[in-house]
């Protein structure tokens, strides 16, 4: 698909393009479709689980195959963002925490 | 009806409307400013990203997909599974912006993120009718992502080793802050079980990172799938 004798550099901006590119077609496409598809009750499901689906997908082997350090300040990250609904006060937290649990158990 | 215009007054409405949401979006992109720097992104490449991609989920998941060996295709395939969600959020505009015609319709959409659209909206339910209001708060999220994304830079210019600090713990904790903030209830748990079983099964058995489209597919493949009364309201 992507040659591989593409430089890193050439690369990255290859996907930069990229991805400008695909997501102005998921903003344009809402529109364009609008007037000729009306999306059933499962559709609607599909899509709005997606964002929530993907982002399990990312962490969930961070989270459940690292070990006992990540898995804690996941813990920790989870319990923070959902008290105070704040993605830096949360991200800091769960760093701090690896960073304390990796001097207390490794 | 045919109500719908395209003013200065309502750029300006936008704008101002979208000024608490703006400030959320410049903290969430110094963190992107960060991540970028340390998944090993120019400073032409973030803010280029920042400006012509604009969609800060689907950014952040590409940092964890950067490196030297970056597949193209794996991350622009990614970025749109990620951002479908614009296709829902479009066809709710449609009825508003259509009379104006293709220029303003398709013009304005390039600026449309979750928070001025949900201003936008938001507006329209109390009978706004000028759809530039959505470019003015869309100019302000912009705005706000991009000056973010350079300041998150300048300001970890020179840190020695992330990792060292925890830094690499990061991406993790931003994903997890993100998902607890799309938590609808009970009925979220059965898809996200799905995807988290289906992600680590990929992950154990495939090289590269299609673990991620492979549980948000499952995952969401499940939502669909589940009888109508159990699916909830939302």
């Amino acid at each position: 698909m992507i040659p591989e004798a593409l430089s890193p550099d050439a690369r990255a901006w290859l996907a930069i393009a990229g991805m400008a590119l695909a997501t102005y077609l998921t903003r344009a496409s809402g529109l364009l479709l609008s007037s000729r598809l009306s999306l059933g009750p499962r559709g609607q499901a599909f899509l709005a689980a997606l964002p929530g689906s993907i982002l399990t997908a990312i962490v969930a082997p961070a989270v459940l195959a690292s070990g006992p350090v990540e898995g804690l300040a996941s813990l920790l990250t989870v319990a923070v963002a959902a008290k105070w609904r704040n993605l830096p006060l949360a991200m800091f937290a769960g760093v701090a925490a690896v960073f304390a649990l990796r001097l207390l158990l490794v | 009806m045919n109500d719908a215009s395209y003013t200065l007054a309502g750029l300006r409405r936008g704008f101002s409307d979208c000024l608490a949401p703006a400030l959320g979006v410049f903290v969430y992109g110094l963190v992107f400013g960060v991540l970028s720097r340390q998944a090993g992104l120019s400073d032409a490449q973030a803010l280029c990203m920042s400006a012509f991609v604009y969609a800060g989920a689907s950014q952040l998941l590409a940092m964890d997909l950067w490196g030297p060996g970056l597949d193209v295709a794996a991350v622009v395939l990614t970025t749109l599974v990620v951002n479908l969600r614009h296709v829902l959020m479009g066809a709710a505009v449609a009825p508003w912006c259509g009379p104006l015609g293709p220029a303003r319709a398709y013009g304005t959409v390039f600026l449309m993120a979750d928070e001025n659209w949900a201003t936008s909206m938001a507006a329209y339910a109390r009978g706004e009718r000028d759809w530039a209001h959505m470019a003015g708060g869309g100019l302000a999220v912009w705005s706000a992502w991009l000056l973010a994304t350079g300041l998150g830079r300048l300001l970890t210019g020179n840190l020695a080793d992330p990792a060292a600090l925890g830094l690499d713990f990061a991406f993790t904790a931003v994903f997890l802050a993100l998902l607890t903030g799309f938590w609808r209830g009970r009925a979220d748990l059965p898809p996200w079980l799905v995807a988290g079983a289906a992600s680590l099964a990929v992950w154990a058995f495939l090289p590269g990172k299609w673990y991620i489209l492979a549980g948000g597919l499952a995952g969401s493949l499940a939502a669909a799938l589940r009888p109508a009364q159990g699916r909830g309201a939302a």
